[in-house]
């Protein structure tokens, strides 16, 4: 390998070798991905339609657009009231998702990290508990209200990262990023304990409980990605802005504070953005796992480990895959649905095994 | 402070009238987790001088350097080219002075060439990307450092030597005048630390930059710098030419150590005797 490399003709020193950053082709790649998932997903249900006549019915929600892609009205319908909303949900979701766990990568410089790590899951999974477990109880006068799910799993997040902080904060000046994923660590086994004990106390929720925790996209229409899109786009932007600073981050601390960074003032900008859109993928989505960790990781090795390529990437081929992960979950044991975080863990593993070996191929 | 040793004011050749000096510590106080680290150093470092600390482990050298170079909160006692640390933005500070750490973190998967243009953070806005002249910068540091074949190669397959290389060259990046160097050849073989030692004096004529390092080697260390300044348990116990403070009697009091220093004309050779045993 050494000699290769060596230095000589083959390297001549006037070629222009550009940084490293997000190339138009992977963009490309992504948004053809995305694409793909759209007419995939809108096209491939219980009716399955053709796949050109929906893209040209999809081309028709651009306004000025007037074209006649032989469906009909009920067919139209399950377009844009059934499918396209659950699809669009699952792209949020999953670029939330990706892009959220992308950035917990960086800024712990931890390639472990996922959008879970400082207790979403565990604030999000005891705050529903509560509220269904009590509202079996009290007759369903909680569980009754739509809305009641959706916001205990956010508020649930959000106060289990707050307390995750709180916790961490209590180190004092030697706080590091670690005694950060610490803290995470206690509060999530805290909450997660109290959730085992009410669903233990109310086993006759332990059902409903479940079919949320293993996540599910079945919407209420487009009443769910109007409560997630103002999250993805606080989220994306914050995030996305700061990609090159994620990259500065990935000396250290001393070195990027020595580079003329607040590394602490950009961590926890980044780690307030990423909680509150995985909050609120969660609160729509349930728990789905893996996306967060497969995405990012996928991308690296295949675009480049640079935050710039990784994050706009992630979130691109993020919402692809939970989008396609979602057509599979609802055909594969038609009319039964299976949970869609089951079937990103199964199809999702293989897939990054098959990645790292292939990657590992081409780097050697 | 120590008085200056008689028969020579150090650094004074360099100083020009009414130009302060790059570096200005005055009783300097440094406390980590309530432990007290430094306990009243001063220091001066003349424009265009190359000073090296040196000392025991532990005796607060990293720390001197780090809190010379900011990170450390010392607003008042660190002054840069006549301004206090504290009255610099940190942009400002990261454009005056460059570091390069005793064990530089390596990012998995990094290329020289984005890892070099690190060193342009303080120019590049915060939310934005580089320009033109901050890549031109960069292509002449790699050319000058003799790293331009190396542009697309992943920092983490570098030897020691040529990482090292890389590690100045994001350094000189940042535009900076003053370069602290803990350890800089601390990971080095003999030939290694020379050709990185030549690399940093040689660039320090050329571009007028100032030094102040840290060394274990205190042979090497004394061959290239023009003051050596002695810490010990926190203060300042020695300040002068090499010559002066590596003496015997300093070495074998602060280090605790059995050497035998014998003058040459390119510095003092500092050798480590075994100590003779008493029957």
């Amino acid at each position: 390998m050494h000699q290769a490399l060596k230095r000589g003709p083959s390297f001549p020193p006037a070629a222009v070798v550009r940084p490293a950053g997000l190339r138009k082709r992977w963009l490309a790649l992504g948004a053809f991905a995305v694409l793909v998932a759209l007419v995939a997903g809108v096209s491939l249900g219980p009716v399955s339609l053709p796949p050109g006549s929906v893209a040209i019915e999809l081309l028709n929600l651009l306004p000025g657009v007037r074209l006649d892609s032989g469906l009909t009205e009920r067919e139209i319908a399950i377009v844009t009231e059934l499918r396209l909303p659950r699809v669009v949900l699952g792209l949020l979701v999953g670029g939330l998702l990706a892009l959220a766990g992308g950035a917990y990568q960086g800024v712990f410089r931890n390639p472990l990290a996922d959008p879970y790590l400082l207790g979403v899951a565990a604030g999000a999974g005891l705050a529903v508990t509560v509220v269904l477990t009590l509202g079996v109880g009290s007759g369903g006068a909680l569980s009754g209200l739509p809305a009641t799910v959706p916001l205990a799993a956010f508020v649930g997040s959000l106060g289990a990262v707050a307390m995750t902080y709180l916790l961490g904060a209590a180190g004092g000046r030697s706080r590091s990023p670690a005694t950060l994923i610490l803290a995470g660590v206690a509060v999530s086994a805290f909450l997660a304990a109290g959730q085992t004990y009410l669903l233990q106390r109310h086993a006759e929720s332990i059902q409903a409980v479940y079919s949320w925790l293993l996540g599910r996209l079945a919407t209420a229409g487009w009443q769910d990605v109007r409560l997630v899109l103002p999250y993805f786009l606080v989220t994306s932007l914050v995030v996305l802005l700061h990609r090159r600073e994620l990259d500065v981050l990935s000396v250290g601390d001393d070195e990027a504070g020595s580079l003329g960074l607040h590394p602490q003032r950009s961590r926890y900008l980044l780690i307030a953005a990423a909680s509150l859109g995985t909050a609120a993928a969660v609160s729509a989505a349930g728990l789905i796992g893996f996306v967060g960790i497969i995405v990012p990781h996928t991308v690296r090795l295949l675009a480049g480990s640079s935050y710039r390529v990784i994050l706009p990437l992630s979130l691109l081929f993020g919402g692809a895959f939970l989008a396609l992960t979602d057509v599979v979950a609802r055909t594969a044991a038609a009319p039964q649905e299976v949970p869609i975080g089951v079937v990103t863990a199964l199809l999702g593993g293989p897939f990054f095994v098959l990645v790292l070996r292939t990657a590992r191929r081409v780097l050697t | 402070m120590i008085p200056p040793p008689p028969g020579q004011q150090p650094g004074t050749e360099s100083v020009k009238a009414g130009v302060p000096p790059a570096v200005e510590v005055r009783d300097l106080h440094v406390r980590l987790d309530g432990v007290p680290i430094l306990t009243g150093v001063d220091l001066t470092v003349a424009v265009g001088e190359w000073v090296t600390v040196i000392g025991p482990n532990g005796a607060g050298k990293s720390t001197l350097l780090r809190a010379v170079g900011g990170l450390l909160p010392a607003p008042d006692a660190v002054r840069l080219f006549g301004t206090p640390l504290g009255a610099l933005r940190r942009r400002e500070r990261a454009r005056v002075v460059a570091t390069v750490a005793q064990y530089p973190v390596v990012p998995p998967g990094m290329a020289v060439l984005d890892y070099v243009l690190l060193g342009r953070n303080p120019y590049i806005p915060p939310l934005g990307r580089e320009s033109a002249a901050d890549l031109a910068v960069v292509d002449e540091v790699l050319d000058r450092l003799d790293l331009t074949n190396f542009r697309t190669r992943e920092l983490a397959t570098l030897s020691g030597g040529e990482r090292q290389r890389v590690f100045l060259a994001r350094a000189l990046a940042q535009g900076a005048t003053l370069l602290l160097l803990d350890e800089p050849t601390s990971a080095l073989d003999i030939g290694h630390q020379q050709e990185v030692l030549e690399l940093v004096d040689r660039l320090r004529g050329e571009h007028g930059l100032t030094v102040l390092a840290t060394m274990h080697d205190l042979s090497i260390a004394g061959e290239y710098a023009d003051r050596m300044v002695l810490l010990d348990t926190g203060r300042v116990a020695a300040a002068g030419a090499p010559h002066e403070v590596l003496t015997e009697t300093l070495l074998s009091r602060h280090y605790r150590a059995h050497v035998k220093v014998i003058p040459t004309p390119h510095g003092p050779l500092v050798l480590p005797t075994r100590p003779r045993r008493h029957p």
